[in-house]
């Protein structure tokens, strides 16, 4: 475990440590990204600690950089089987369901993932997920192509969001 | 009024506030950018620090107004690969909050978005070495005569210190790295300080405690601070010492006591045998009876260094907590001092002071800690990776 999640540590961190960055893909001096500056990238990517087999999901913002919409149809990571989510109304209860057609990113445009909102979710973690942890991470584009990116995992007592239909979510508050 | 006087001569810019409340009328607003460069406006709450260098922040700046000094115990079982985690936490939350950017799943963001000189600084103590199986540069400070240490101050395996000059920044950004330090550590002691408030005097004054005394006079200045402070790799050392003052025994001198205590002039800072602050005191002087003009047993005199690499970079906050029913105050200094070497600097100086130093009747060390203080970093690296990756 503890190997995936150091390798791309040097991405991440440089993306975390000019976080006053707004939507250019890499600041001047930081490490660049793997992905090309022309396609999407994630600007303060974070996932929430949590104990193995364990949901848990990971944030940050989506930028397309590009001139046409970019659609972001699935999620892959070493640690855990992902799907991508959003929360919903349901019943009068706020619910989280798998997103039909993956996360549209508009031309020149953001998608912010967070707690509470879109989010991508990992289902069932093979191993703890510390906090501190560096956790890779693969967005599947519709061009078919693939955005890599590494995030913190952080200790984090909100984003508790429950699985549609069944549970309910504690409280946006909580979030 | 020679009182009066003096105290416009010798504080300056302060005074223009005085004067307007004397009568003198609409004064200040005119004096103040002359005196008082770059205080006082609208900048204080957006100012930032740079975090990333390769020393770390909050040690060579000019103090803000408020700290707070947080200090942990680790978890046990804590390992060299928990320590790296940690600090990689903490030092992303700290690179983005002293730059007035929320920290990574920030519950109050807004909260982050002034950062009035916000700077975080990590110390790491005898235990975080211990954890990581690796020798320790620091070592806890031989016992004193004169310490009357409690275990809620002491010690600490980490430390962090927080400025700001703004107290709710300060609260938010220690709630954050409390938060992210959780999984691996307990909160050990939290002391809470501050200073003048920015645009009171100007940057360049020295602090003075509750006790009415100017702190700090001596400090090395410029590159003198590269010699008592910074080692070649960028690290340094700090001792935290909470110091009670028993001010209700000092209320009771006559300022002429009091001066002869501390061997400097109580409204000048100015040492027995000089005029002004900054003035270097003179051992050999001698007052109209013949004695010294600096007493032997006075705290300038016993603290004095010549050597600019035996001396010390003090940067300490004042503490003041509620009085107790009987009006008694809890108040005092929260000691910070900076040296490249705690034995080879710091403990001379307080042996002397523990030995002879007739201030040590009006205050009492109630809380002691030893921190080594690791390089800074570069953006995309973290406080304590030489030592720990």
């Amino acid at each position: 475990m503890r190997k995936f999640l150091i390798v791309a540590a040097a991405l991440a961190l440089g993306l975390t440590g000019c976080g006053t960055n707004e939507a250019a893909p890499a600041a001047p001096g930081a490490p660049a990204p793997k992905a090309p500056a022309t396609t999407l990238t994630i600007k303060d990517p974070w996932v929430k600690a949590a104990d193995a087999g364990t949901m848990t999901a990971a944030f940050g913002v989506l930028v397309n950089d590009t001139g046409a919409a970019v659609t972001v149809t699935a999620a892959e990571s070493p640690a855990s089987p992902m799907e991508l989510h959003e929360m919903t109304m349901k019943d009068g209860k706020m619910v989280m369901q798998p997103k039909e057609g993956g996360f549209v990113i508009p031309a020149k445009g953001t998608h912010e993932l967070s707690p509470g909102g879109d989010h991508l979710m990992l289902m069932k973690p093979a191993q703890d997920i510390k906090a501190g942890d560096q956790v890779t991470f693969a967005l599947k584009l519709s061009d078919g192509t693939t955005v890599d990116f590494t995030a913190i995992a952080k200790p984090f007592v909100g984003a508790g969001e429950s699985y549609a239909p069944d549970m309910m979510m504690p409280s946006a508050g909580q979030s | 009024m020679t009182i009066l006087s003096r105290r416009r001569l010798l504080t300056g810019g302060a005074v223009a506030g005085l004067g307007a409340v004397a009568g003198a009328g609409a004064v200040a607003a005119g004096a103040e950018p002359a005196t008082l460069p770059g205080a006082g406006t609208a900048d204080v709450g957006t100012a930032t620090v740079a975090f990333h260098g390769p020393r770390q922040a909050g040690v060579a700046e000019d103090p803000p107004a408020h700290a707070a000094f947080a200090a942990f115990t680790l978890a046990p079982g804590t390992d060299r690969a928990a320590l790296a985690r940690m600090l990689r936490l903490l030092t992303d939350d700290a690179a983005r909050l002293t730059q007035g950017v929320p920290a990574l799943g920030d519950t109050d963001a807004p909260l982050a978005a002034l950062p009035a000189r916000l700077t975080v600084t990590a110390g790491f103590g005898p235990g975080l070495y211990a954890a990581a199986g690796l020798p320790s540069p620091v070592a806890d400070l031989p016992a004193f005569t004169i310490d009357r240490l409690e275990k809620r101050w002491s010690g600490g395996d980490l430390l962090l210190q927080i400025c700001a000059d703004d107290p709710l920044t300060v609260a938010h950004t220690q709630r954050m790295l409390i938060k992210d330090a959780r999984p691996f550590a307990a909160v050990r002691w939290v002391q809470q300080g501050f200073r003048r408030s920015p645009g009171v005097q100007a940057s360049d004054h020295t602090q003075r405690n509750v006790l009415g005394q100017l702190d700090g006079t001596a400090n090395p200045r410029g590159s003198l601070i590269d010699t008592a402070v910074w080692n070649p790799d960028g690290s340094t050392t700090l001792v935290v010492r909470r110091i009670r003052a028993e001010i209700e025994k000092w209320d009771i001198l006559s300022v002429t006591d009091k001066e002869n205590a501390v061997g400097r002039r109580m409204m000048s800072g100015a040492p027995l045998s000089g005029a002004a602050e900054h003035d270097e005191p003179d051992f050999t002087t001698l007052d109209a009876s013949g004695l010294p003009a600096m007493p032997d047993f006075a705290h300038v005199t016993r603290a004095h260094v010549t050597d600019p690499a035996l001396k010390i970079l003090r940067r300490p906050y004042n503490y003041d907590a509620a009085p107790d029913a009987a009006g008694n105050p809890d108040a005092g200094l929260i000691f910070a001092s900076y040296q490249r070497d705690i034995a080879r600097q710091y403990v001379p100086i307080q042996q002397r002071l523990a030995d002879k130093d007739l201030l040590n009747e009006w205050i009492t060390p109630i809380g002691s800690a030893v921190f080594a203080v690791p390089p800074g970093c570069a953006p995309g690296g973290w406080i304590g990776e030489q030592l720990l990756s």
